[in-house]
């Protein structure tokens, strides 16, 4: 009798006990364990993320998880932040919007990255869910501010409005007015990306001063400098703040209005935005400096020694993005004044130059490596590198779980010795045992391929370019690497063999992107009739792969895997190869 | 867009052959890789090869970059924001480099943005954080190492200060910080 009591726990509790549980990996992990367990955690599961919106269909998610409240999806793929993907490739949030519309009216959150939103989809989002709270467009296109005043007009309980990173349609400011007097729940407001020159200030001001709980707001590059101590005078209780344009006629009533305000706001942790920064009014700022912990000066064309005075007043900086005026000697003051610094990128100011025109090299990531024991995540931009360096950091800092080096040049070799830089690669990979992501550039061979495969057994994302010599590298890395979920090549000499011997990989990734290399058609359409739990898309803006010889090397690909079959939007320069794909082409 | 294609004398095959190379010391390299010959993708190789096999024309100016699509990775926003910077200036800026013996950089800097010599110094003073001597007509900068020096239309090297600013910002092509004695020997007026 007692036995089977201990097996049936009420279903009640089991929920109760996996409410507790909130990441993906742990709820997928639940859902495994037993067909109960699948069945009560699916009823329970709020928040669904799906990281390629074609791995599966809306339907089968809404079909799985019948009470979701928040989902998360991605699109594109992230070369298509380089251009890469040519517009119209897909990633149309609408038909989940359509979907979810009819089955969810208690949808309370929708995060979006690299997306195709439109309009309509805004309006759709508007009609349908009376309870939305939470809107992240992240790296979004397709929608105008026709959309946004949709969303304001009738979203009444709308936390979160967040737009980072996105192309929008400028046709208004005005959209900001759509908020109703009435409307006051706004914490968070990130409208950064926004283009539009006459921006409603009036507006902008009334709903900051009537939302009281406002933490986050991140203003446009259209807000001056003078009209910021207005905004901010109602929001003291501001944490994060993004300036507009940080510019100005020098004027001391300006400055020390700035000033005032900015020292009231007593909570503020993250300040960002500084777009045509002059230094006389940087100062403004130092009061707040001592708790920061982000700050984002990757737009303040600012000199080595504005930067040093700032950074040097700010101890609790963890996380640090700031262009390459910065230099190697204010990196070496960043090091020795943020101890707690946990990520850094340094963004080139110059990408296209041919010469340098900053003088930052290798030295300021040493110094960063060496000085800031937290320091996890890097991006960094710079022009030349040396194995002995990329030793240095790996041995000084083996706690990086992001490392993503560019330099700029293609092909750049050591320059002391001027051999390949595999070998410095070798060292993050071997010592760094919980790398997650990677980027690499300069001169490789094969070789850094081999470390990786060797050494980088919890890389999830692997980044490449103009590196390697053979098949043999794409090898190493589809063999070697065992937590692999996103590989993205572009311009290396990587073919058939190794994509074919590892086809099977393939399935237990996301998704792989490899472009400009020498992956043939007749390739691509093997592996779409041996796999079918993949889609593998050619991307090809010459015309049909087929009117070429199938020898012919295919432009871009893109595989990934998938439940949902092959998808419906393609456009004119996208061709899926399945089973039949032999039968549709000819 | 097309890098001027080399500077051979002869029948300047290169410029016909298609291969996939360096940017920038291939002219010819490839925007859009989808211009290999087909022989080329039989021979599965995809040009690593091809790079610095023309060192002949030493003398000769590097021929500008081919610009990559998507390279290097820099998210369109953050192009736009350093285009405008440009372009902003660009408009009436008179760009020279400067140089300073023993520094391994060069620098460049906009002419127009200062209003005379004294605020011009002080900018390269700070930039390259050292001190020049005090000018003066006879004796040139005295009281450090460094003299400020630059080339005008006629190639010749000239002492900054000597000319009024605005005749000065015409002629200038280019700025030099001469150190030691070689600095001291243009202060002397020869």
């Amino acid at each position: 009798m007692h036995k089977k009591m201990a097996f049936s726990f009420p279903d009640e509790v089991l929920e109760h006990v996996f409410s507790f549980i909130q990441s993906d990996k742990d709820r997928n992990a639940v859902s495994m364990v037993c067909k109960s367990w699948y069945e009560i955690e699916r009823w329970c599961r709020r928040k669904v993320f799906v990281g390629n919106c074609y791995a599966v269909s809306p339907r089968m998610v809404i079909r799985r998880f019948p009470e979701f409240r928040s989902i998360e999806l991605k699109g594109k793929p992230h070369f298509a932040d380089f251009n890469l993907v040519p517009d119209g490739w897909g990633g149309y949030v609408f038909p989940w919007i359509a979907e979810m519309a009819g089955a969810y009216p208690w949808l309370e959150e929708i995060r979006l990255k690299r997306m195709v939103v439109t309009d309509e989809s805004l309006e759709l989002i508007a009609k349908s869910f009376k309870n939305f709270k939470v809107l992240v467009l992240s790296s979004c296109e397709g929608f105008s501010t026709d959309g946004l005043a949709a969303i304001a007009a009738s979203c009444k309980n709308l936390k979160e409005l967040d737009l980072r990173d996105c192309e929008v349609d400028d046709l208004s400011a005005h959209w900001l007015s759509h908020f109703p007097e009435t409307y006051t729940s706004l914490v968070s407001l990130n409208i950064s990306c926004l283009g539009s020159d006459e921006a409603s200030f009036s507006a902008l001001e009334r709903l900051v001063r009537r939302c009281t709980n406002l933490k986050t707001l991140r203003l446009n590059r259209a807000v001056p400098l003078d009209k910021i101590a207005n905004i901010l005078r109602h929001a003291p209780q501001l944490v994060e703040f993004g300036t507009g344009t940080y510019t100005a006629d020098v004027r001391p009533d300006v400055y020390s209005d700035l000033a005032g305000v900015l020292s009231s706001c007593k909570e503020l942790k993250s300040l960002s935005g500084f777009w045509d920064v002059i230094p006389d009014y940087l100062p403004a700022i130092y009061p707040v400096c001592s708790k920061l912990t982000s700050l984002n000066l990757s737009y303040a064309t600012i000199q080595s020694p504005d930067l040093i005075k700032l950074v040097s007043h700010c101890p609790n900086l963890q996380r640090l993005l700031v262009l390459d005026y910065i230099e190697d000697s204010g990196l070496e003051v960043l090091a020795s004044s943020c101890k707690d610094l946990q990520e850094l990128r340094v963004f080139p100011s110059d990408p296209f130059g041919a010469e340098p025109n900053v003088s930052l090299t290798e030295q300021g990531l040493v110094a960063v490596s060496l000085g800031c024991p937290k320091l996890q995540s890097v991006l960094y931009f710079c022009r030349r590198m040396s194995n002995e360096a990329l030793v240095t950091i790996a041995r000084s800092r083996p706690n990086f779980t992001r490392f993503r080096l560019c330099i700029i040049e293609p092909k750049t070799a050591d320059y002391l010795t001027l051999e390949p830089l595999d070998v410095g690669f070798g060292a993050i990979v071997q010592y760094c045992k919980d790398l997650r992501r990677l980027s690499l550039s300069g001169l490789l061979t094969d070789r850094v391929f081999e470390y990786i495969g060797t050494y980088a057994k919890k890389l999830e994302m692997l980044s490449v370019a103009f590196a390697g010599d053979s098949d043999l590298g794409l090898h190493h890395v589809l063999s070697g690497c065992e937590s692999l979920r996103k590989l993205e090549i572009r311009d290396c000499p990587f073919g058939d063999k190794a994509l074919l011997a590892n086809a099977a990989k393939l399935e237990t990734m996301r998704s792989l992107w490899i472009s400009s290399c020498a992956v043939s058609f007749a390739a691509c359409k093997l592996l779409g009739q041996k796999m079918p739990r993949l889609n593998v898309e050619v991307i090809d803006e010459r015309g049909p792969p087929d009117s070429r010889p199938e020898n012919c090397p295919v432009d871009k690909l893109y595989i990934y895997r998938s439940i949902a079959g092959p998808r419906f939007d393609m456009p004119p320069f996208v061709w899926t190869m399945d089973e039949d794909s032999g039968l549709r082409l000819s | 867009m097309e890098g001027s294609v080399g500077y051979d004398n002869d029948l300047n095959l290169r410029a016909t052959e298609l291969r996939l190379g360096l940017p920038g010391t291939e002219p010819v390299s490839i925007v859009r890789s989808n211009k290999r010959s087909l022989q080329q993708v039989a021979d599965d190789d995809c040009g690593v090869n091809g790079c610095r096999s023309d060192d002949q024309n030493e003398t000769a100016p590097p021929p500008p970059k081919a610009q990559i699509v998507g390279w290097p990775p820099i998210r369109s926003y953050r192009k736009n924001n350093i285009q405008t910077k440009k372009n902003e200036s660009e408009g009436g800026g008179i760009y020279v480099k400067v140089s300073m013996d023993g520094a391994p950089y060069l620098r460049k800097i906009d002419l127009k943005i200062y209003s005379g010599y004294p605020e011009l110094l002080q900018a390269i003073e700070n930039m390259f954080k050292f001190t020049i001597g005090e000018y003066s007509e006879r004796e040139g900068y005295k009281g450090s190492d460094y003299a400020p020096t630059y080339e005008d239309k006629d190639g010749d090297w000239m002492l900054v200060g000597d000319v009024p600013w605005e005749m000065f910002i015409t002629s200038c092509k280019r700025l030099r910080i001469m150190k030691g004695s070689e600095a001291r020997g243009l202060g002397c007026g020869v």
